[in-house]
């Protein structure tokens, strides 16, 4: 399988139109790992409220755009990035921005589970006790209603002293997803967050991404396109760490404007 | 059958003969240096050993008290000074300075410590504590032991550290968590078993030192528990007591070098059932 960038297709990818307000908007973002260049003038916006899918082959710079989004690159040195990211039309890439306070605002979801090696409901209690000072009856009720918002409520209510580590993967997964809605975040960026998860596990997640979105701004990151179709309003085709083509998902995916599109959903490379 | 299968099988037979007779040679002189130990350490193993004192030359009663004491104190003491230096140290290493080149230069300084023979801690102890204070004491003696500890448990900690996903490191960012508290809720969390462990090998390991306490704590002949003063400690009695002429005080000798034996092994068997519970 050969792909052959058309020459000269650098039409605008920000194609968004959406009647809904714009919770992100990045502008012009350049990302390096040290030297090389990752991501290329990045223009888009994801709505309030919505879902967007970022699909592309790997290492098309989907998921290093989504750690710009909750600057969870400036973890690492060598990494950085140029432009603006506006949330709530305020530029988080700036040097005052307070890292903490951004990512209790904008959580994430990884790929591969990641209890923290504590109790269930620890691993629920700890984030909030990170910015609230509950009560026990208050932090009970805090712990079950981010289980049962992320569905695991009736799996795990008899075993909360159980180590988090004890659960399926499928579990693990949806104790992250609760343990990041705990907080009460305003933006949740999913990355890859069911490679590693059973088809049934999968069917779960996407049930309650698409649960997450009523109260949630969503961005997700997979290599599945057929996910991308299901769960995502919007879904934005990356390639070679640029922004091929953005737009709404059914139209993205029955009608794309663009041949490297086309030939990414079609199979023909990736 | 394929030759060349044949003479794979042939040289597989070889080596795996060689392996086994070099695995059996080494723990052949183990075993014969434990049952050694047994033999002659049992036979002296009475209850008047852990309440009587050190007994003065050609004495044919007495016991090891004042230096099971004065072993607990400086070892005890010695881990209590050095482990919280190692584990802030090597945290440092593992978390912090993980892409500093000072935490190269570091690490590289805490090898050579790793390696240093014990007695020149000892006499860069008596250098440095023992001739300004003016004499031998049990201070003296825990300092140089905490001086060994400290590289041990730099090493463990940052080695166990690091063995933490970074991807567990993440995720605690991703919830607006501090560094520091990433490092001692998460980290420290995750890796408290291999930690101490560390903490409990790096006990075993001064145990039973003998060079750097000949130099510092030096010995003790009656009951004190004052860290200021000269000290009693098993590692040098029995040093002491193995070339005198007197049979009783090889006999001790015996018995303490057995007591230290068990000490450690304890330690590391500890040290084992936490590492194993770690899984869980």
């Amino acid at each position: 399988m050969t792909f052959i960038a058309p020459a000269a297709d650098s039409a605008p990818a920000a194609a968004f139109a959406a009647d809904g307000s714009t919770k992100i908007a990045v502008r012009s973002l350049d990302f390096f790992y040290g030297e090389s260049k990752a991501l290329k003038n990045i223009n888009i916006d994801l709505a309030e409220r919505t879902v967007t899918a970022f699909i592309g082959p790997s290492g098309c710079g989907k998921s290093t755009l989504l750690r710009v989004l909750n600057r969870m690159y400036d973890l690492y040195p060598g990494q950085r990035a140029e432009g603006e990211v506006l949330l709530d039309g305020k530029n988080i890439l700036g040097p005052k921005q307070d890292l903490n306070l951004l990512r209790a605002r904008v959580g994430m979801v990884f790929q591969k589970p990641t209890p923290f090696p504590m109790s269930i409901y620890d691993n629920i209690a700890f984030g909030i006790r990170l910015y609230e000072n509950l009560p026990k009856s208050e932090m009970d009720g805090r712990v079950e209603a981010a289980l049962k918002g992320a569905a695991l409520w009736n799996e795990v209510k008899d075993k909360l002293d159980a180590s988090g580590l004890s659960l399926s993967g499928g579990q693990q997964q949806r104790l992250c997803i609760a343990r990041t809605v705990a907080i009460k975040p305003e933006v949740i960026l999913f990355d890859e967050p069911c490679s590693a998860l059973d088809p049934i596990s999968t069917a779960k997640v996407e049930e309650l991404i698409d649960e997450l979105k009523e109260r949630y701004t969503i961005a997700i990151v997979t290599h599945n396109m057929q996910q991308a179709g299901r769960v995502s309003d919007y879904t934005a085709f990356m390639y070679l760490g640029e922004l091929v083509e953005f737009g709404e998902t059914t139209r993205l995916f029955t009608a794309p404007r663009q041949q490297r599109t086309q030939d990414y959903i079609t199979g023909r490379f990736g | 059958m394929n030759p060349i299968y044949l003479a794979r099988r042939r040289r597989d037979l070889l080596v795996r003969a060689l392996c086994w007779a070099a695995a059996i040679f080494g723990i052949v002189w183990l075993g014969l240096i434990l049952f050694s130990l047994f033999w002659n350490g049992l036979a002296g193993l009475r209850p008047s050993v852990f309440v009587e004192m050190t007994p003065p030359p050609g004495a044919a009663e007495g016991g090891l008290a004042n230096a099971i004491a004065g072993s607990l104190i400086m070892t005890g003491l010695g881990v209590a000074i050095g482990a919280p230096l190692g584990l802030f140290a090597g945290t440092w290493l593992a978390e912090y300075g993980r892409h500093d080149r000072l935490a190269t230069v570091i690490r590289f300084i805490n090898d050579i410590l790793l390696s240093a023979p014990s007695i020149i801690i000892g006499l860069f102890v008596y250098g440095f504590i023992v001739v300004p204070m003016g004499g031998f004491s049990g201070l003296a003696g825990a300092l140089a032991l905490a001086v060994i500890v400290i590289p041990v448990v730099v090493r463990t900690t940052e080695n166990m550290l690091l063995l933490v996903p970074n991807s567990l490191r993440e995720a605690a960012a991703a919830l607006g968590m501090p560094a520091s508290l990433v490092i001692r809720r998460v980290a420290y969390r995750a890796a408290r078993a291999g930690i101490v462990t560390g903490v409990l090998l790096a006990t075993a390991r001064v145990a039973g030192e003998t060079a750097p306490l000949l130099f510092t704590a030096l010995s003790n002949q009656f009951w004190s528990l004052d860290v200021t003063s000269t000290m009693a400690n098993l590692p040098v009695t029995i040093n002491n007591f193995v070339q005198s002429p007197y049979a009783f005080w090889k006999q001790l000798a015996w018995t303490g070098a057995l007591l230290i034996t068990l000490a450690v092994l304890g330690l590391n068997v500890v040290a084992r059932l936490i590492g194993e519970r770690k899984g869980k």
